[in-house]
């Protein structure tokens, strides 16, 4: 075996890149954590002293294990019921048998479900709104030009101002006999809605603006009709905008979830937090810390789902 | 040629801008095209030449003056005024066979997906392309870019071909195999074909008839040199071929007294055709025993002086 010197160097030089790029990370999160346990020694608060890192996982511990014991009760309530079913229907098989529904304690785990639940709802709703309107403002002036307003005043309200409108006009509104979305879920989705379709709009209308005359002169020479040169020529040049805009939208929306969860009582992470927070117990700051860091794991995930998929629509520069 | 002219322009003028700061692009162009013919117009860089095929692909309208289209005013771009761009304006999304089938697709929606597939391949190996079919625009060169861009004209099956410097952006050697192929494709099709060009050489190598636009502003087209050398036209022979000699600097000539012309008024600074011409005006003993400079390209000069005239 004879390495030759620049092969061994090369790979001394990757095997120190990956070093740095996994070593430096590693070692910041390090500090934090020892700083963290530090200062978790020397905070007092009104129930015992701050959680540290260690006492937070032990939390997440105990939020899997309800979460297990709550899914072993839920299955034990319908053997129960079965059992009693059959027995009933033994006595008499004419009768009628009501099934009962188990009624969830809420784990944490079933609100991050929820939660994920009501940022799509809603981010789905705004992407609706936000795509086909950015698009007609993009390619009109006037419109754009109408809208623009708007855009400017509503963009930068809080969720927490949005919230009391959407709740009351959703209790206003929707009243079916059987309602299939909880008003809390209704409220929370639309404020999610409203919150995030801004950066998809304006993306949008600023993507299909830019796009190269020259694919509009080969719309043209083609003779394409207003519908065809929208969906054939348009969409695919402004794609990678609006992509960029579903991504910012989709990162706000996360954020905003939490502030209207929690006043919408949608149960969900934000509920969570509310209810550790009003419930006081001495476990209640590293149930919180633990829905933190959880909330940012959810928030990356999202991102970087939605990075590839702004990746796999992106063609690169304009071919030239 | 008493036929009706395919396109007409009659004393055309196009400018932009407000009316207190107009710029005339074109003044008072009159051209003809002929059915079958292979057209040229040379020029210099931003002399107007892009604003000119616009006109008659029906992309812009004419401020005074009349488009023609068979003898009736030119309705808006068509699928039958076919267009090369300048930057070849593939779309970036969709692979070669996307880009022709666009086209096919729109222009003859009454063929079955068979025969439209069939059009497609036939136009993408009529380019030589058939191996990169599947390939997006970003994979291609820019001579291969430049070969789907022509592959989409003619797959419209266009009764004008309109090519905008399509030569431009490439290098001298994808530019000359280029040049054979159109001028291959051509003769197979005989399409009426406007090709706009700097290149002197290319038009005369191409063309049947090269008429020069002088430097703008408000550029107008020169007289018409009918290229009469036969075809096929070989480049290698060419170059030595005293006919086009001849053609050659007459069309410089011009080219040069319009731009002579222009510069005591203009201030702005003009790009010069990319060929240094002989001369060939006086030709003696001495001439024939010491080779004196031969035609060269501008990019093959390491430094020159060049005298403006203020007249």
């Amino acid at each position: 075996m004879n390495i030759s010197p620049s092969f061994s160097s090369k790979f001394d030089g990757a095997l120190r890149a990956v070093l740095r790029n996994v070593g430096i990370p590693a070692l910041a999160f390090a500090v934090f954590l020892g700083l963290w346990s530090l200062a978790s020694r020397n905070i007092q608060v009104s129930f015992g002293s701050l959680p540290g890192p260690a006492a937070v996982a032990k939390e997440l511990g105990n939020l899997w294990q309800e979460h297990r014991a709550e899914g072993v009760r839920e299955r034990e309530f319908y053997a129960r019921q079965a059992e009693r079913k059959a027995a009933f229907l033994a006595k008499n098989p004419q009768g009628e048998w009501k099934e009962r529904q188990y009624a969830f304690r809420p784990t944490f785990f079933r609100q991050i479900l929820t939660s994920l639940q009501t940022v799509f709802t809603g981010f789905v709703i705004a992407s609706l709104i936000a795509v086909p309107l950015g698009i007609v403002c993009g390619l009109s002036k006037s419109l754009n030009l109408a809208f623009n307003p708007f855009i400017q005043l509503f963009k930068p309200v809080s969720p927490l101002a949005w919230l009391p409108i959407v709740m009351i006009l959703v209790s206003a509104l929707y009243n079916p006999p059987e309602p299939l979305f909880e008003k809390a879920f209704l409220s929370s989705a639309i404020t999610v809605a409203l919150c995030s379709l801004w950066p998809t709009l304006i993306n949008t209308a600023v993507g299909v603006a830019s796009i190269d005359q020259d694919y509009l002169n080969v719309a043209r020479v083609l003779r394409l009709g207003w519908f065809a040169q929208v969906w054939k020529i348009v969409l695919p040049a402004a794609l990678p905008m609006i992509f960029t805009g579903l991504r910012l939208s989709l990162g706000v929306g996360w954020m905003v979830l939490i502030a209207a969860e929690m006043l919408a009582q949608n149960p969900g992470l934000g509920k969570f937090v509310w209810d550790m927070f009003q419930n006081g117990s001495s476990q209640t700051l590293a149930q919180i810390m633990v829905a933190v860091f959880a909330i940012g794991l959810i928030g990356f995930a999202l991102d970087r789902a939605m990075l590839s998929l702004q990746r796999a629509v992106s063609f690169g520069p304009p071919a030239r | 040629m008493s036929s009706t002219p395919v396109i007409e322009l009659r004393g055309v003028t196009k400018g932009f801008g407000p009316a207190a700061n107009r710029t005339e692009v074109l003044g008072r162009l009159d051209l003809q095209l002929h059915p079958g013919e292979f057209l040229a117009i040379v020029g210099f860089s931003g002399s107007g030449k892009t604003t000119l095929i616009n006109l008659l692909a029906g992309l812009a309208r004419p401020d005074i003056g009349e488009a023609l289209l068979d003898g009736k005013p030119m309705p808006v771009a068509g699928p039958d005024r076919a267009l090369v761009f300048q930057n070849y304006s593939l779309l970036p999304w969709l692979t070669v066979y996307g880009n022709v089938a666009l086209a096919v697709d729109r222009v003859f929606p009454h063929l079955d997906a068979a025969q439209r597939r069939a059009q497609v391949e036939k136009f993408i190996a009529m380019v030589n392309l058939t191996p990169a079919r599947d390939k997006r625009p970003r994979q291609l060169s820019g001579g291969m870019r430049q070969r789907v861009a022509v592959a989409r004209a003619l797959a419209m099956d266009p009764r004008v071909l309109l090519l905008d410097e399509p030569l431009g952006a490439l290098g001298a050697l994808t530019r000359a195999t280029l040049q054979d192929e159109i001028s291959r494709i051509w003769q197979e099709q005989r399409k009426s074909v406007v090709l706009i060009t700097n290149d002197p050489d290319e038009a005369i190598l191409l063309a049947d008839r090269v008429v020069p636009l002088s430097a703008g502003p408000a550029a107008t087209l020169g007289p018409s040199f009918n290229i009469d050398l036969p075809r096929p036209r070989d480049r290698q022979s060419l170059n030595h071929d005293p006919h086009f000699k001849r053609l050659r600097k007459d069309i410089l000539d011009w080219l040069l007294a319009s731009a002579g012309r222009k510069s005591a008024s203009s201030q702005r600074t003009l790009r010069l055709p990319a060929l240094i011409p002989e001369n060939l005006d006086h030709v003696t003993w001495i001439d024939r025993a010491f080779p004196g400079r031969p035609a060269r390209r501008r990019g093959e000069l390491q430094h020159e002086t060049v005298e403006t005239s203020r007249s």
